[in-house]
């Protein structure tokens, strides 16, 4: 198993918002993470992505244990995350967000730029082109010079997942990567997820459209007051009696 | 202790109440504006010193007894307060960094108001003419108290209750804690939240300009820079009371009185005293940035 | 030409200024880029002039090497500071940096090496304009380049938003260090700089008023690009002298226009006056990597 759950605990001054948390995500693969709201899905993803420190259990990624670790050195391991209520660089354009998201690239050293060396001019010019890339993965290259705060909403999330793509990721945390998206965009999505999987990415998703997540995922978890409720195939979770109860009322 | 160094004790102990309880009702003012706003009112302190410079006017210019001077000072004072929040944050409130701009417009404020001062006034050290009232003095001992002093400590702490009261009390004072709380909730509930905000910067201008009074009172000097040593000391009071807490202020400005009257005792000096102050200034903010009594979160939008 | 010799005697001395404010202008820049609205280095530069002073008027150190130690002895105290500052947010952390301003000049007031309230007098007059505006000239070019570079891409992150830098693995505990440290250099360097200029340094230039101005260069001049902190400094520096060709003098007219125009600046052109030349901002944005900028 690739990144495994091994009873995560967190609460919030008295409020238990995720208690002993286990399954495992397989290399791979998309996961999807599903729940009612307040179900800790997002808490989740921050103790992942080293941003909140769990009070007990393990996280293990590729045998490696990560949950004591700070956020920078975990995204250095291959992880990298989109935002529920999305953190882009408002100031900045897209292509600007994405080079930013480059970081641990190695390049863009200060002393040959302080020298004007062509080294340094031939690495900036790279690092454009890589930024352009993930662009066009995300389907938002046009919108390269645009404001990231000028964009539409749908494209905002996907320069978030730009951004993401531009740490070259082993695993990818999605929060809600396609809200408020139009099918054409959600249809573009659906694609760009399945060829990253196709390159070794491991996806852990959270997302309330149950259609897209049954499509796509191969597995998932479904938590439900911060507790596992259980893990399987979509048409395993899709008939659970439990779960079903969860969502009584819930549309997909 | 011998009996002597027991009455000097007494004594510093006196003076350190008396200055704390200026330095309180100054805090108060400015925590005020921060617990409802977010925002650090850096012209608080030169609205101190027009609030005093403005009833000595009033006193030697226009002939006023002190006891029509000083509301009419703090009148003056809270009218300034309402044009600072007009011209200079009232206009800013819709900026996504409303809280550097509306600082730094704070400061912007603070220096016109500061050369007004300067232009009005004169740069000179400036008194209260002789005999403005009457200050008996009492002696219990070695220990000296000055009917000024009683009446200085009475008025702020009769000021900050009333505030206390004025807030936990009535409508307006409720609605001035709603909007601390989250303005867009309370916009929500309907209430006038411009309206409140001003009124804010009314009472807290108000306050402000009495401490002034009471300082220039006390210290029997007046001078365009006046408020720069307090400026200083009222943003340490804050802290250590707790950004957004009104009996933090007070508290904590007569704990920073006390602490300062008694660090010049036990020193014997007067020079470490700020540095001494500053430093667990710094030492608080480190550990917790809140204050010892303040809100531990931010007010949401 | 003659003209020139001539300017320059009459005016010899304020373009001085304007070069030493532009760099403690520049110094603050670098702080703000991180997003960390630190008020200390006012007092960074005092300790860069009172080190420097002392070593070249008690210990007879060469010009070069005292400014270098001035410089570097503001560096280590950031470092000092700077680790448990630097997890303050917002305007906390500004009011700590005032603090340790305060306590900076109040020791500098009681200690008898730096001279007491009278301050240090005497000191060698080392620096010429080329001096200074030699190190302006330099440490523009490096802030510039540092602009494009890792560093200045991870200082531009952590400004927008501390936290998506973490986790795109920016670690950014290390690089708001080094903006808080680099920024103290810069204006150690300036405070030695200027130490060497008049023979003299008294407390009270480096204390409340002289951190609050240093903030007013890089609101006025403009927080977009690093020609901004250099245009405020310069413009805020000259406007007394133009005053006075107008017949206005020191005084409460003089400070007061420096409050309406930082007022004006604030409410109408938030971004600074740089941002009129907003070609010319454009133009340096993109040759500098554009993202690497000063707002708070």
């Amino acid at each position: 198993m690739f990144l495994r759950f091994d009873e995560i605990s967190r609460s919030f001054g008295g409020l238990s918002a995720l208690s002993k948390v286990s399954f495992c995500v397989e290399a791979g693969t998309i996961h999807g993470l599903i729940g009612p709201n307040g179900s800790g899905k997002t808490t989740l993803i921050n103790v992942v992505s080293g941003l909140t420190r769990p009070d007990s259990g393990r996280l293990l990624l590729d045998g490696r244990a990560i949950h004591r670790l700070p956020a920078y050195r975990i995204a250095a391991l291959g992880v990298a995350r989109t935002f529920q209520n999305i953190r882009l660089f408002s100031s900045m354009t897209c292509l600007e967000n994405v080079i930013a998201g480059q970081h641990l690239r190695a390049g863009l050293a200060i002393f040959p730029r302080l020298l004007c060396l062509r080294s340094a001019a031939l690495e900036e010019r790279q690092s454009w082109a890589d930024a352009m890339g993930c662009l066009s993965r995300a389907g938002i290259e046009n919108r390269a010079k645009v404001c990231a705060g000028s964009l539409s909403y749908g494209e905002r999330r996907r320069l978030e997942i730009a951004r993401a793509l531009a740490l070259n990721p082993r695993l990818l945390l999605l929060d809600e990567p396609i809200a408020g998206m139009r099918q054409r965009e959600i249809a573009e999505m659906e694609s760009l997820f399945r060829s990253l999987v196709e390159t070794g990415v491991t996806i852990l998703l959270i997302e309330h459209n149950m259609p897209f997540i049954m499509r796509l995922c191969s597995m998932i978890t479904v938590l439900h007051f911060g507790q596992t409720l259980t893990t399987g195939t979509p048409q395993e979770v899709a008939g659970h009696p439990e779960v079903i109860e969860a969502y009584l009322g819930v549309q997909g | 202790m011998k009996h002597g160094s027991m009455a000097v004790l007494l004594q510093q102990l006196i003076n350190g109440l008396f200055i704390g309880s200026v330095y309180g009702l100054f805090a108060v003012g400015y925590t005020l504006v921060f617990g409802v706003l977010d925002i650090l009112n850096l012209a608080h302190a030169a609205i101190f010193t027009l609030g005093a410079l403005t009833a000595l006017w009033l006193t030697t210019g226009a002939g006023l007894s002190i006891w029509l001077a000083f509301p009419l000072a703090a009148l003056f004072s809270g009218a300034l307060g309402l044009v600072l929040d007009r011209v200079a944050f009232a206009p800013l409130r819709r900026r996504a960094d409303s809280n550097l701009s509306g600082l730094i417009s704070s400061i912007a404020m603070a220096i016109i108001f500061e050369s007004a001062a300067l232009g009005i006034f004169g740069a000179r050290t400036v008194r209260f003419p002789e005999g403005i009232f009457l200050n008996r003095v009492w002696r219990f001992g070695s220990v000296t108290v000055t009917s000024l002093q009683v009446e200085i400590v009475l008025t702020a702490l009769a000021l900050m209750l009333a505030l206390t009261a004025f807030l936990k009390r009535t409508r307006t004072g409720k609605a001035i804690r709603a909007v601390a709380e989250s303005e867009r909730t309370a916009r929500l509930l309907g209430i006038n939240v411009d309206g409140v905000i001003a009124l804010t910067f009314i009472v807290s201008s108000a306050l402000g300009g009495v401490a002034g009074i009471l300082y220039g009172l006390y210290f029997d000097a007046l001078a365009p820079d006046m408020g720069r040593s307090i400026e200083l000391k009222g943003l340490a009071v804050i802290i250590l009371g707790g950004m957004g807490s009104i009996p933090g202020a007070i508290l904590g400005g007569i704990a920073f009185g006390l602490s300062e009257v008694l660090t010049v005792a036990i020193t014997g000096t007067s020079n470490l005293r700020d540095a001494v102050a500053f430093t667990v200034l710094f030492v608080i903010l480190v550990l917790k940035p809140s204050g010892l009594l303040g809100r531990g979160r931010v007010r949401e939008a | 030409m003659e003209s020139f010799s001539q300017f320059f005697a009459v005016y010899g001395s304020l373009v001085n200024f304007i070069g030493i404010n532009a760099l403690l202008a520049l110094s603050l820049y670098v702080t703000l880029s991180a997003g960390q609205l630190s008020l200390g280095n006012a007092a960074f530069a005092g300790i860069g002039a009172y080190a420097s002073g002392i070593l070249t008027m008690r210990f007879n150190v060469p010009y070069t090497i005292s400014i270098a130690a001035g410089a570097c002895l503001s560096a280590m105290i950031a470092l000092l500071i700077g680790m448990p500052v630097l997890r303050i947010r917002g305007i906390f952390l500004a009011m700590a940096t005032l603090a340790f301003g305060e306590v900076v000049r109040i020791a500098a007031v009681n200690m008898d090496i730096t001279g007491g309230a009278q301050g240090l007098v005497g000191i060698p007059c080392k620096t010429t304009t080329y001096t200074i505006y030699g190190v302006l000239a330099a440490t523009t070019y490096f802030l510039a380049r540092l602009g494009g570079s890792k560093i200045g891409w991870s200082l531009a992150s952590i400004r927008e938003d501390e936290t998506a830098a973490m986790v795109m693995g920016i670690n950014t505990t290390y690089y708001k260090t080094l903006a808080f440290v680099l920024g103290a250099f810069i204006a150690g360097i300036a405070g030695a700089i200027y130490a060497h200029l008049n023979f003299i340094v008294t407390p009270g230039e480096f204390g409340f008023s002289a951190a609050v101005q240093l903030l007013i260069y890089n609101i006025v001049g403009g927080r977009q690009s690093i020609y901004g902190p250099i245009l405020g400094a310069f413009i805020l520096t000259a406007l007394p002298e133009a005053l006075r060709g107008v017949g206005v003098t020191a005084g409460p007219l003089r400070l007061g226009v420096n409050g309406v125009i930082l007022l004006l600046v604030i409410l109408y052109l938030p971004n600074g006056l740089i941002s009129f030349f907003s070609k010319v901002s454009a133009w340096t944005g993109r040759r500098s990597g554009g993202a690497f900028r000063g707002e708070v």
